[in-house]
């Protein structure tokens, strides 16, 4: 389980105050239900700070996101935003992918050079279902690349020669369509591709689409066989992202697809999240470093409503539309998209401490789609006493929400 | 002879009837006993997904928590995996479990700041990603069910139930005073009435019933209710009326005065149930803080329900002295028709359940179903006829006064 693992400067707190399911009273859920690294021995230290207790709040307070005692809704004060109910976690193992490590997961597949000295690039992408768990204790029949919703984030570099080798082993006819630019043959298009084998990709069969990454930037990928929204809305898409020839500068760089799931199949999504889990990254923070350049690459693949958007609280970011620029084309707190935009954000956390993201449209944060990024000193997360004073928080770890 | 040993054979040759009778019983208990050890053999699995069905029973405001009661309506079990409140995930506690099996039920305690007097929607997202949906039209606390509680659903009782029907007992000389023919004709209007009661009744009952679980019956209860009420009335007649024989075969001369209060107190209790059905739609509806607690409902109700007292008082005519009932059981009557509205109020604002309810109004239209057949005989003029000018003229008025009145109140 928790692991104090200082060169992630990554750790979880494990909660351990069993909060009833039968009946949570609200001060319970205040807080401060007592969390603990599981790094032997601290259990005592956290555990003697008391449950629950006044200066656990009073703390969070102090760090910019309190419970809310001041909200406006006296007598209210359990409820600092949505979440899920407590004592229940996805199984991340089940659905074999975290959205923490899918985060920074770039899949830059196998390259070797041509003969004129090009690099070819080569990947194989395997279409399967999958029941994937989208919310705690909420089962999704997914369809999936590579068994994962997202699919993996290709990423090459500008100007070489791209083979995805496509495996459908799902029980329906599927197609890989690249954003990029590419013959009408390659493009994974149902009734256009056949004859070259393309086209339609049935259960049992492949295909290997072969193209250039051009142009440079942030793209996506996805089934394009009808009907669109299903094919799309069960999971199969991904972020495609192509760099420039000189690269960008260095940065702690991740990806952030933004989703949702119908779960009830009424055209309208019932989780709404980024990288599949709702509230995945309020249980667990995004961890950053202070005054670090942090590059998102934002994908929008949520299907059945129009517009999505990220927010970053307490901060401002350089936006590159579709990241086919290396100038950014504004310095803004929020971005909107419409469904297939894509944007690379750019910047700097001044300041440590827990700072939410979430989509402005708050329907969809409510429903899931919110996060925090979690600034703080390394050395601080590396101290087993720090670490323990971490979980003691309302918000440390998954003690808050959990 | 042969013949004869064959029809000795179907009648199960020398055994005694009660084992002929028990031996099917065991038989049907053994085929569908083994059906469901071999788990329905032939049947195969269930085609689609699971069919999840949740009735939300009861919803209870508190500040910061809106409290579910789900029922499971359907043939699989349900697991609730999380609760949306207005499209935000809210925390929640299943007291019960969050696994509800057929029949069963459990109750959401959901922390969320509302709002008095928004509207809520609730989604409560199954383990299967499927969706019950709940709806609070108007937030309001609900009232907590302590002692001053009660004493305001039985003085609201009161006011709409006792009092009314007491006062329209008043009516009582004035009956006395009229000719014969005015009273078949206020028989009739007492018909019309109680007529009235029942439809409205009946279409209260149904509508509650569709909120109701349709595993416990739904609109069926009503039916049900009315059915049973029916019969347990006509049998408890015949049983009175076997043994008023038996006192007039003895040479009781107040026989017939006793069939005057023996019909009163029948449309009292006709009266008394469908009362008790009033008070628990006023009572529910308080509770549901649906209900304006002010002065021109319970004087609507009064007015409604002071027509109720002199359909009581119509059956007792009959002038001769020795038989007037004394005032303690007029009282008594009045009480009968009146106070089970106070009953009504407590069960719908304490515990209101719409299939107890769909129930108690079916049984209400069965009694007074019973009570206008007990009273027809009564509208007869001279000439044996039921349906004449006058009668007619009573029955519609009594529909018409009932109707008019009734556009008074609203619950």
């Amino acid at each position: 389980m928790a692991d104090l693992d200082d060169s992630k400067f990554r750790f979880r707190c494990v909660k351990i105050s069993a909060v009833s399911d039968r009946r949570i009273s609200r001060r319970k859920l205040l807080g401060a239900a007592a969390t603990v690294p599981a790094a032997a021995g601290l259990h005592s230290l956290v555990t003697g700070g008391g449950l629950g207790s006044a200066p656990a709040r009073a703390e969070s307070n102090g760090n910019g996101h309190g419970n809310g005692a001041g909200n406006g809704h006296a007598g209210h004060d359990a409820f600092a935003h949505a979440t899920f109910a407590p004592g229940r976690t996805v199984d991340h193992r089940a659905n074999g992918f975290e959205p923490t490590e899918l985060l920074r997961d770039f899949d830059y597949g196998k390259t070797r050079r041509l003969a004129g000295g090009r690099v070819l690039r080569e990947w194989e992408i395997v279409a399967m279902d999958k029941e994937i768990e989208v919310a705690p204790g909420v089962k999704y029949e997914a369809w999936t690349y590579n068994g994962r919703v997202p699919g993996p984030t290709l990423r090459a570099r500008e100007g070489e020669k791209l083979r995805v080798r496509f495996v459908n082993a799902s029980e329906h006819p599927h197609t890989m369509h690249f954003h990029g630019i590419h013959p009408a043959s390659m493009d994974g298009m149902p009734g256009i591709g056949e004859r070259l084998g393309g086209g339609q990709i049935e259960p049992g069969e492949s295909f290997a689409y072969e193209f250039d990454a051009e142009p440079f930037g942030l793209h996506l990928y996805h089934c394009h066989t009808a009907p669109l929204a299903a094919h799309i809305a069960r999971g199969l898409y991904g972020a495609f992202v192509v760099d420039p020839k000189k690269g960008r500068p260095e940065a702690d760089e991740m990806v952030m697809v933004m989703n949702g799931f119908d779960t009830n199949f009424d055209l309208g999504n019932e989780v709404y999240a980024v990288n599949t889990v709702g509230f995945h990254y309020v249980n667990d923070p995004i961890r950053v470093k202070r005054d670090e350049l942090v590059r998102i690459y934002l994908v929008n693949a949520l299907e059945f409503d129009p517009i999505n958007s990220l927010h970053v609280h307490a901060n401002f970011f350089q936006h590159y539309p579709t990241g086919t620029s290396l100038e950014p084309s504004e310095f803004t707190d929020t971005v909107v998209q419409g469904q297939g935009q894509r944007s690379i954000l750019e910047l700097k956390f001044p300041f440590d401490g827990d700072y939410m993201f979430h989509a402005h449209v708050s329907e969809f944060a409510e429903l899931g789609w919110t996060g925090f990024f979690r600034v703080g000193d390394p050395s601080l997360l590396g101290s087993a006493a720090a670490a323990a004073a971490y979980c003691k928080l309302p918000w440390g770890g998954n003690g808050g929400i959990a | 002879m042969e013949a004869g040993s064959r029809a000795e054979a179907l009648r199960g040759g020398n055994l005694p009837a009660w084992a002929l009778g028990l031996i099917p019983l065991a038989l049907i208990v053994v085929a569908i006993g083994g059906f469901a050890l071999l788990g329905g053999p032939g049947l195969g699995e269930r085609t689609g997904p699971p069919a999840e069905e949740l009735v939300v029973e009861r919803t209870v405001l508190r500040p910061g928590t809106i409290e579910l009661t789900l029922r499971n309506d359907g043939p699989d079990p349900v697991e609730i995996a999380q609760v949306a409140v207005n499209d935000a995930y809210a925390p929640f506690a299943a007291e019960g479990g969050r696994e509800v099996g057929r029949l069963g039920s459990t109750t959401l305690e959901i922390e969320y700041p509302w709002i008095e007097g928004e509207a809520y929607e609730i989604f409560v997202l199954t383990s299967a990603g499927g969706t019950i949906d709940a709806a609070i039209d108007v937030a309001a606390e609900t009232p907590a069910a302590d002692l001053d509680f009660y004493a305001l659903m039985a003085l609201l009782g009161i006011y709409v139930g006792v009092i009314p029907v007491s006062l329209g007992m008043l009516w009582l000389p004035f009956v006395r005073r009229i000719g014969e023919r005015w009273i078949a004709a206020l028989i009739a209007f007492t018909v019309g009435l109680l007529a009235f009661l029942g439809i409205d009744a009946a279409l209260e009952g149904l509508e509650i019933a569709g909120e109701a679980p349709s595993a416990f019956g739904g609109a069926g209860l009503v039916f049900a209710g009315a059915l049973v009420a029916y019969l347990l009335l006509a049998a408890v007649d015949a049983h009175l009326s076997a043994r008023g024989e038996a006192a007039r075969a003895a040479g009781g001369g107040h026989a017939a005065a006793r069939g005057g209060l023996y019909l009163a107190l029948l449309v009292s209790i006709g009266i008394g149930l469908h009362n008790l059905g009033e008070g628990l739609a006023i009572g529910s509806a308080y509770a549901a803080g649906a209900l304006a607690l002010g002065a021109f409902l319970v004087v609507g109700f009064a007015i409604h329900n002071t027509t109720e007292g002199l359909a009581i008082v119509a059956p007792l005519r009959d002038g001769e002295r020795a038989a007037r009932p004394g005032l303690g059981r007029l009282a008594g009557l009045g009480l009968i028709a009146g106070a089970p509205a106070v009953l009504g109020a407590w069960i719908g604002a304490a515990a209101f359940d719409p299939s107890l309810a769909a129930l108690l109004f079916g049984v209400g239209v069965g009694a007074i179903a019973r009570v206008i057949v007990q009273l027809a005989p009564a509208m007869r003029d001279g000439a044996g006829r039921t349906l004449y000018p006058l009668s007619v003229g009573g029955l519609i008025s009594g529909v018409a006064v009932l109707y008019v009145t009734g556009l008074l109140i609203s619950v």
